[in-house]
């Protein structure tokens, strides 16, 4: 699956597009960081909640659920929201 | 307790000061006697630092805590004096509460998540790979691996007492509760001491297993019972090496001293002048003489401005072990300077005579050659300054 990466996460993927499997978004999450150790941990927390400035968008639709089934063909696109100073 | 110095400054000693900000951090090189410091930075720039630690065991590894404004907390490691950085495999987290499931609801969880790393503490020195971190919200976490993975250490975390006196967000600091002053005791390395913003300060004898409260003689916010751990707030715990059994507290409510194994704090910022007053974050020992430390006094009275008293920084000294103070302002600005110096940012080298430094919340970064009587600003335009260490370099690692 298709994975574009934000900015201030390029330091792992060294890219703005990664691709990762799974059937699910938590899937797909676990195996971005099989792929790049480290990565899943800056998105989410050890709660499993969503870190406040992070959102996930299947297809453009803004997503929330780890369990949501997902297709290869589908496009995860990782977003930071823009806060702070 | 004096010890007899070892340590002349001389001209072919190397000094590396680490400056963590809130917009990333900076090294400074000192040489020739602390006259001249080459900068090496930024690194990390944007990231929030709030610790930058080289390991005094081996003079080589950093730690270095680190978030963003938009991703999660994490550690970075060098070995090379920060050419190069790798991230820490598994940062300082909280036990799951909902198992560590992957793939569950989203914010169902009531567990606790780190949000920043506030510091880092090596340990003892009969055990060179163990590392300690104190949280944001108040956790303590320790590494066996130099810094390389990180878990929950002790049953502080998850206690639902200590979860009691730690209180919440609300209670903490402004930027968030913190454990801190995590301290190992040079003779044991089974005797520690931590201490909580808020939940008091806190002692082991156990290796960190367990730990009980040292509260007694400490005040708290005037209407509150002194009694219940949740309201105390210790800015800064120091031990001081010259006499370990002897501690120095900066709190919320004034300045203490410790002397073991009287579990009884005494208030020496009492001595201190009453237009000044005895309210600061950061608390400074002397690395030989247990009967000198330094404080940067704030501005706590009405709304806690937490400037420097009437825009005149100054820092204070006792020579005397709080029986009095002397303020030490010279080459510090006279007048309209409205910064201060938060808790980790304030530290002495271990030379003779002693070099005190410390970064404001303005971006600037003072140093004393003479153990305060002359500062000097040796950088400025920095992000706000959260934390700053020296240590001594083995050799010159550029060269």
């Amino acid at each position: 699956m298709k994975v574009l990466i934000p900015s201030a996460l390029r330091s792992y993927t060294e890219a703005a597009q990664a691709d990762a499997d799974g059937a699910t978004l938590g899937a797909v999450l676990v195996d971005l960081d099989r792929l790049y150790p480290g990565i899943r941990f800056r998105m989410i927390d050890e709660q499993n909640r969503i870190r406040a400035h992070i959102r996930f968008f299947i297809n453009g639709t803004q997503v929330r659920d780890f369990a949501l089934p997902l297709s290869p063909t589908d496009e995860l696109v990782i977003v930071q929201a823009l806060s702070g100073g | 307790m004096a010890l007899k110095s070892e340590r002349k400054m001389t001209s072919n000693r190397q000094l590396l000061v680490m400056v963590a900000t809130r917009k990333g951090a900076w090294f400074y090189r000192g040489v020739d006697q602390r006259k001249n410091w080459r900068t090496d930075g930024p690194h990390f720039l944007g990231h929030i630092i709030n610790h930058v630690v080289l390991d005094p065991r081996n003079r080589c590894t950093l730690l270095a805590a680190a978030k963003t404004g938009h991703l999660g907390p994490t550690v970075f490691r060098s070995t090379d004096f920060g050419q190069s950085w790798k991230e820490a495999v598994k940062p300082p987290a909280f036990a799951s509460a909902i198992g560590g499931a992957i793939g569950g609801a989203i914010g169902g969880s009531t567990g606790r998540a780190v949000d920043h790393t506030f510091m880092l503490a090596p340990g003892h020195p009969d055990e060179p790979h163990i590392w300690f971190a104190g949280t944001s919200p108040q956790g303590l976490f320790r590494s066996t691996d130099d810094g390389v993975s990180w878990a929950p250490f002790s049953n502080i975390n998850d206690d639902p007492q200590y979860r009691k006196w730690m209180g919440t967000a609300q209670d903490g600091t402004p930027d968030g509760p913190k454990l801190h002053s995590i301290i190992v005791d040079p003779r044991d390395p089974t005797h520690l001491y931590l201490a909580m913003s808020g939940g008091g300060v806190y002692e082991s004898v156990d290796g960190g297993r367990t730990f009980r409260l040292i509260i007694d003689g400490l005040d708290v916010v005037e209407g509150f019972d002194k009694n219940d751990p949740t309201f105390h707030d210790p800015h800064c715990v120091r031990l001081c090496p010259g006499n370990p059994d002897r501690l120095y507290q900066q709190n919320h409510c004034g300045i203490y001293r410790l002397d073991r194994p009287s579990t009884q704090w005494r208030r020496i910022g009492l001595s201190m002048p009453k237009a000044v007053g005895d309210i600061g974050f950061p608390m400074v020992v002397h690395p030989r003489d247990a009967e000198t430390a330094w404080v940067f006094p704030m501005d706590g009275t009405s709304v806690w401005p937490r400037t420097s008293p009437d825009g005149k920084p100054a820092v204070y000294a006792t020579r005397d072990g709080g029986a009095s103070w002397q303020r030490l302002a010279g080459g510090l600005p006279t007048g309209q300077a409205w910064w201060t110096v938060k808790r980790q940012a304030m530290t002495a080298d271990q030379m003779d005579p002693v070099g005190l430094y410390f970064g404001t919340t303005s971006g600037e970064l003072w140093l004393s050659r003479d153990e305060g009587a002359r500062w000097d600003c040796i950088a400025q335009h920095l992000p706000e300054i959260y934390a700053v260490e020296v240590a001594e370099l083995a050799s010159d690692p550029s060269a």
